[in-house]
């Protein structure tokens, strides 16, 4: 294999650009240690340690001397949000950047301390040593190197020969704090003096308070304080059981009356598609060699709303010294939230400190941010002491926003050969984002239950430019000579989504590649070549034949066993991924075996991708065979685990992942390559095991009955 | 004066407490024992699970009176990181987790079948996980740990 040649860093990554002082990144002390400081923050994806691994390596120090400092609004580079696959893609190049330019300053420093040429010394864990048995190190020349410097560009990070951590599966930094069940996450932390709050929420979204007894959480021991603003409702108390207690109390008094009135869920796609909307043209493409349309095929696919259904019920803790206020979150981003809380305490952004904590694994913008909200609300009746407040399993599951609910219709055009000559893919959603501190008005909940209530945000979808929301992955990344994508925005919300991991991609890549195994099994052709010979791109092939080969495709056909595929490059611009699923037909749908390909560029933790493309199809099969979001007109009845059932032990599949060695190239993040490409996959094999295509998502008993109807 | 007793990793342990209050509460509230994890309060998900003699029960379902002279092991008494349980070292070899936050319970769950079926099968394991939740999708690999922990606990 050829290693290129290391090349300098001819501008500074986005993320070192827009924070170009080197010691905001990194900080050297004289005691030996190496303090690193991310603007992204762990959400269980490991993150945190392919970090480190990247400025060790740079550095050349061992990684034991590292230490990740969490992100804070107070010390930390602003990266916005830990989103859409793109740490690695961010923080990694602006780390490895920043970490290439301190090492050229300390071996300046240690040249002119030395009397030796920079280009013959060496550095080993730090330690910088040249010809005569001179040395020096950064510890020593810690005081004299000063970071406090704009970064420039023109560093020339290590090629990725000589890297010995980036590349390397390495064991994760957190993970021993995490079974050995020591105190790590926001949950768990003690605070001197800590207080407990809940918050008082209607079923109903959107309900108004019309009564509020308080006669019974007044009686409650240790009870500090009942906030109420508006429709905003909560409870301060010594312990956590009297937390529950004094909610408990007031839930069973209070009187609301009823909220906005919810979809109905057995006409879902009829209702997106019914919406006022506004409709955006995502891509056109036209090409004169296109040939003379002999018929029109059209379908329509969707998808429901999804639950990001973390383990962990979303926490937070606030406390108030003043007019200022301190906040510990789990949110993707402290700066983010920071403007939000701003806006409606309507306080200068310096009067506010956020600062992460770990909470249970993130899949987009889940409740982390609203309980920030709700936990500084509270606070403020707590007399200076710190609050925590954790929403309810019920909460989490009717209160926190959704994966919006998408229906896609594609329509070809087929020539005479039965060939694509055009295509046509609407997208009718909700937006996919609404994430705080990107908006003149805040996104939080609380916010619009206050008695000056700010509106309710309507979900957007970030532009095309940044992988697009309800359009992600609905431009072909196959060869065809003209197309038209449309996106329908709804403009009314009375469903809350925001951003779950893929935001539209999973739905767009179900429907088109569910299109491609249709019209690949109508003309006769296999599925695996038909998609080959219409893509050019090499590393798209070459991922398809890896899982192709790598599962034996195609094994021979058996009674109630099915084969499936499915591929896409996430986002058009990330990690490309193919898998084959098999699926055994029972009572109901089985995934037995998942095999998956994928190539991230150079993978900084091999074993973390892996382990972040094993979760992605997990999590997939879980969405495609069970999650459906339900509610009557009136409220979301899907709050609990056994209205809102996940994959378990028992029926997960075999996920084989197929890693594609790509080290010389850009690092590109693998937390949503899988969930695409696994879907279609699954829906393409369920068709090949009975002959049924289903095209409404979740794939369930009901779903094939449905099906085979039509 | 506590009123209700038990054992807790091996101390013996007094509290003054409401008995129908939940084991979880006391465990995270007063005893300041925060590895059994609050996920649903309801039974559902197997993060607050802790050891009451041998069996994993969920510690937000079981009312204190009712361990009342038994034995309590939360995660924190499994092991350390100087006296590491064969599990945690297995969990860390096999890099079992994404976020971590169920992890403790389905060691504590791992750790009632291996002293139930000392060398399970992967369907054994499955099986007496299969009340447990994971969302990140961490589960071949927890399988693969604890067939890792049976075969080294074997080896003793």
């Amino acid at each position: 294999m050829t290693t290129s040649a290391p090349s300098p860093v001819a501008k500074l990554p986005v993320s070192l650009a827009q924070n170009p002082l080197l010691s905001s990144w990194v900080q050297i002390s004289p005691a030996g240690r190496v303090t690193v400081s991310p603007g992204k923050v762990e959400i269980g994806q490991g993150i945190v340690t392919a970090l480190a691994q990247i400025a060790a390596d740079e550095l050349d120090i061992d990684i034991e001397r590292v230490r990740m400092i969490r992100a804070s609004t107070a010390t930390s580079p602003n990266e916005g949000a830990t989103s859409g696959s793109l740490s690695v893609q961010q923080s990694g190049r602006a780390i490895r950047a920043a970490c290439a330019e301190i090492r050229q300053l300390f071996l300046t420093a240690a040249s002119d301390r030395l009397g030796v040429r920079a280009d013959v010394l060496d550095i080993q864990d730090g330690t910088i040593s040249g010809p005569g048995n001179v040395r020096t190190s950064y510890w020593e020349l810690a005081d004299q190197v000063s970071l406090d410097r704009e970064a420039n560009p023109g560093a020339v990070p290590k090629s990725a020969s000589r890297r010995t951590l980036a590349g390397h599966s390495i064991q994760r930094l957190d993970i021993p704090d995490k079974v050995f069940a020591r105190p790590r996450f926001i949950h768990d932390v003690a605070l001197p003096g800590l207080l407990h709050g809940r918050v008082l929420r209607a079923e109903m979204p959107a309900a108004t308070l019309v009564a509020l007894p308080e006669d019974g959480a007044r009686a409650v021991a240790g009870l500090i304080a009942i906030v109420r603003d508006g429709n905003f409702v909560g409870v301060v108390t010594e312990s956590e059981d009297g937390a529950e207690a004094a909610l408990q109390a007031l839930r069973k008094e209070a009187k609301w009356s009823a909220g906005e009135i919810l979809p109905n869920e057995s006409a879902l796609a009829e209702w997106l598609q019914a919406q006022p909307s506004e409709v955006t043209v995502i891509d056109e493409k036209a090409s004169p060699r296109r040939g003379v349309k002999q018929r029109t095929i059209r379908r329509l696919y969707s998808r429901p709303y999804l639950a990001h259904a973390s383990i962990a019920p979303s926490c937070a803790m606030a406390q108030w010294s003043g007019e200022r206020v301190q906040v510990w979150t789990h949110s993707q981003g402290v700066y983010l939230l920071r403007a939000d809380l701003a806006l409606v305490l309507g306080l200068p952004e310096q009067q506010i400190t956020v600062e992460h904590l770990e909470g249970a694994g993130c899949y987009g913008h889940n409740a982390a941010d609203d309980v920030a909200l709700d936990a500084v609300l509270l606070a403020k009746a707590a007399g200076g002491r710190p609050v925590r407040v954790q929403w309810s399993r019920r909460d989490e599951m009717s209160h926190a926003p959704f994966g919006a609910a998408m229906a896609i219709e594609i329509e070809a055009d087929l020539d005479a050969g039965g060939e694509i000559i055009d295509w046509r893919h609407q997208i009718w959603s909700n937006g996919h984002t609404a994430r705080p501190g990107r908006a003149a008005q805040p996104a939080l909940l609380a916010a619009s239950e206050l008695a000056k209530p700010f509106p309710r945000m309507i979900a957007t979808n970030p532009p095309p430019a940044n992988g697009g929301g309800a359009d992600r992955n609905s431009v072909p990344l196959y060869d065809w000579p003209s197309w038209k994508i449309q996106s329908h925005r709804l403009l009314t919300m009375p469903i809350r989504t925001s951003a779950l991991r893929t935001l539209g991609a999973q739905g767009n890549v179900f429907a088109t590649e569910s299109f491609l195994d249709e019209l690949a099994a109508e003309r006769g052709e296999d599925p695996i070549a038909f998609r080959l010979r219409q893509l050019k791109d090499i590393r798209a092939q070459d991922v398809i034949r890896a899982a192709a080969k790598r599962a034996h495709w195609k094994p021979a056909k058996r009674d109630g066993i099915g084969y499936g595929a499915g591929f896409a490059r996430y986002k058009n611009t990330g990690a490309y991924c193919a898998a084959v699923a098999e699926i055994e037909s029972a009572e109901e749908i089985r995934v037995k075996r998942l095999t998956i390909a994928v190539d991230v560029g150079e993978a900084i933790n091999p074993d973390g991708v892996i382990n972040q493309i094993e979760g992605g199809a997990i999590q997939a099969t879980s969405w495609v065979l069970k999650e459906r979001v339900r509610f009557d007109r009136e409220r979301i009845t899907s709050a609990s685990w056994t209205d809102y059932p996940i994959l378990r032990f028992s029926e997960v599949p075999e996920v084989e992942v197929v890693l594609i060695p790509r080290a010389e190239l850009e690092p590109l993040g693998a937390g949503e390559a899988a969930h695409g490409p696994v879907t279609a996959a699954i829906a393409n094999a369920v068709f090949d095991a009975l002959g049924v295509r289903v095209r409404n998502l979740p794939i369930t008993r009901d779903s094939l009955i449905a099906a085979m109807e039509l | 004066m506590p009123n209700i007793l038990f054992r807790l990793n091996g101390v013996e342990t007094g509290v003054d407490a409401d008995p129908d209050s939940s084991l979880l509460g006391c465990l995270r509230g007063r005893l300041g024992m925060t590895g059994a994890h609050y996920g649903c309060g309801a039974n559902e998900c197997g993060a607050c699970n802790v050891l009451i003699g041998d069996h994993a029960v969920a510690a937000c379902d079981t009312p204190l009176w009712s361990v009342e002279g038994k034995d309590v092991t939360t995660p924190e008494g499994l092991g350390s990181g100087q006296a590491p349980h064969p599990l945690q070292l297995a969990f860390i070899a096999e890099q079992a987790l994404q976020c971590g936050y169920c992890v403790p319970g389905i060691l504590i769950s791992a750790a009632a079948l291996l002293k139930q079926n000392p060398h399970p099968t992967a369907a054994d394991v499955k099986a007496a996980l299969d009340r447990n939740l994971c969302r990140c999708g961490s589960h071949n690999r927890m399988v693969r740990a604890v067939l890792r922990a049976a075969a080294a606990m074997a080896a003793l």
